[in-house]
């Protein structure tokens, strides 16, 4: 019998395959069905973001930053607003903090509602997507009433926040937090028990804390490989000092331990919603939410139709933006994905001179070669869904 | 320890649990709406389908002074100005926005210091062709007289927090 050449077999997943979440294109080598090389082909969706701003006053990049990671909104523009306000030096008022910190915790709500649960999906259950969206629903109109616009909201501004929250809002939100944990308990209840479930992640793209952190991960990634980093505990930025909250730490570094990390992190969210609920509910934390400097933030409307010199400021702001002195300086959230950090370089213009926006799912991202190593072709899409990619950031 | 776990796993308890959960779901009144019969409410801030305005006696409230022009990142809206009129004001001569660029960022109604360019809450615009999409003057202030009612309640509402 003569010797047959044999070689491996390439597949090409996405970028129209639904378990790609989004336009990712992976080229698989396969032998047999176990995956030998995985070799991620991005920016199917680049937009040149952080050229574009180089060419837009500071004002007028924010609403882009909404379309980065577009799960989660609030809290790219968050880290954009941190940015702009350590090198204007301005000091945003406790009760725009407060609010901040509501929405960015909405925020990580919308985003791990939807990875656990398209997680779930990726394995084969059909039944939590549903569930998730209809509370990721709720906060959506949240995300609505307070700015307008259900994803792209454009609401966190430098030096506060857009406009403030009417009071039946702020109780609704309260409202909602209880009876939400109830719907979380279902469903822990509904997949994370579940054995299918349990079989198809435990074990799966288990990655080391050494390997972690040489790869660059953040966020859920590390903490799932047992590191108790956060940089709303690390690093505190507004006022997530004085919120109580616990760090949710994985053991084994699997998908499955950071699907429930995902869960009891969603809960943490939670308790820090109802704190900031009550806070601003609170008689002394009202007030303004944006800084009252009317060379950074516009004047409320009514003093702008009264007042010549609020005009002026109303005029100037709108047409030329605001000078940030010249200097660098790097600003850092805990996105639901991991660190989402924002390099501005400024001039002295009314334009950035650069923005270097990093991504966490980026540096995820190029894990994936040795994620997926040895692992079968059924487990891409497991382990594609527990590293929580977003292709608006990845390509930006 | 070892028993419990060996009798959950033989008699499918997680499965059984998760089933009578759903079923608990399934008999819950329905979260999904009829859309095109039932509709959500939506909140005063909403950011629709833009809209230019008149004043109760009908003069056009736009006074060509160009700022939602400077302000809007994608750079949608094109305005020209006409001559300074006899009353000292000036008014567009054109005012088109290309509903294709536009972020609905809500830059143009905040920056605009006369209320003339808003978002209004009409968000069931959908056009079969690009061309229907790029709007001018005539078109927007059709859009300002159809919507005024609702496009007047909501600003009186959130003007507390503007």
């Amino acid at each position: 019998m003569n010797d047959q050449s044999l070689r491996n077999f390439n597949l090409n997943f996405g970028p129209q395959h639904p378990a790609a979440h989004g336009v990712l294109r992976l080229i698989l080598e396969l032998d047999g069905e176990v995956v030998e090389r995985c070799d991620p082909h991005v920016g199917f969706l680049h937009r040149g973001t952080e050229k574009l701003m180089e060419a837009r006053t500071y004002l007028q990049n924010v609403p882009y930053f909404d379309r980065l990671d577009y799960c989660s909104p609030m809290n790219q523009e968050h880290a954009f607003c941190l940015g702009i306000e350590q090198l204007l030096e301005v000091e945003v008022p406790r009760r725009g903090q407060l609010i901040r910190v509501l929405y960015a915790e909405i925020g990580r709500l919308l985003s791990h509602l939807l990875n656990v649960t398209a997680q779930a999906m990726d394995v084969g259950a059909l039944t939590p997507p549903l569930w998730g969206y209809e509370e990721r629903e709720k906060l959506m109109v949240f995300y609505e009433r307070a700015c307008g616009a259900r994803m792209h909201a454009n609401y966190f501004r430098p030096g506060g926040v857009a406009r403030d929250l009417p009071d039946r809002l702020v109780e609704d939100i309260g409202a909602f937090c209880d009876p939400f944990l109830k719907v979380l308990d279902d469903l822990d209840e509904l997949f994370i028990g579940n054995r299918i479930f349990k079989q198809r992640n435990a074990d799966i793209g288990v990655i080391s804390l050494e390997d972690a952190w040489k790869f660059g991960f953040s966020g859920v990634m590390v903490r799932g490989s047992g590191a108790p980093w956060d940089l709303r505990k690390a690093r505190p930025y507004d006022c997530y000092e004085e919120m109580e909250f616990d760090i949710p730490v994985g053991k084994n570094g699997d998908c499955y331990d950071r699907a429930v990390i995902r869960m009891e992190e969603m809960r943490q969210s939670t308790y820090i919603m109802k704190q900031c609920v009550e806070k601003l509910l609170k008689a002394e934390n009202r007030g303004p939410v944006a800084t009252v400097n009317n060379k950074i933030c516009s004047p409320p409307r009514a003093e702008m139709k009264r007042s010549m010199e609020a005009l002026i400021h109303h005029f100037k702001l709108y047409t030329e933006g605001f000078k940030v002195p010249a200097g660098e300086v790097y600003a850092a959230v805990e996105a639901p994905k991991g660190e989402f950090g924002v390099y501005l370089v400024s001039d002295g213009g009314d334009k950035p001179y650069r923005c270097k926006i990093r991504a966490p799912g980026f540096a995820h991202l190029q894990a994936m070669d040795f994620l997926c190593k040895d692992h079968l072709l059924a487990d891409v899409s497991a382990i594609l869904g527990s590293l929580d990619i977003v292709f608006g950031e990845v390509d930006r | 320890m070892k028993l419990d776990q060996a009798a959950k796993s033989l008699f499918l308890t997680e499965f059984i649990a998760a089933f009578f959960l759903s079923m608990r779901y399934f008999f819950k009144p329905k979260a999904t709406l009829n859309y095109p019969h039932e509709k959500n409410p939506i909140s005063p801030r909403f950011r629709g389908e833009h809209a230019l305005r008149r004043y109760p006696n009908g003069e056009e409230r736009c006074i060509a002074c160009k700022l939602c022009e400077a302000i809007c990142p994608a750079q949608a809206i094109t305005i020209e100005a006409g001559p300074r009129r006899n009353d000292g004001t000036r008014r567009t001569t054109r005012y088109d926005i290309d509903m294709v660029k536009c972020i609905y960022c809500g830059f143009c109604q905040e920056a605009c210091p006369v209320d003339a360019i808003v978002e209004g809450p009409n968000q069931e615009f959908a056009v079969e062709t690009r061309e229907e999409l790029y709007y001018n003057k005539e078109r927007l202030l059709e859009n300002g007289a159809r919507w005024e009612r609702e496009i007047a309640r909501n600003i009186a509402l959130d003007a507390p927090y503007r």
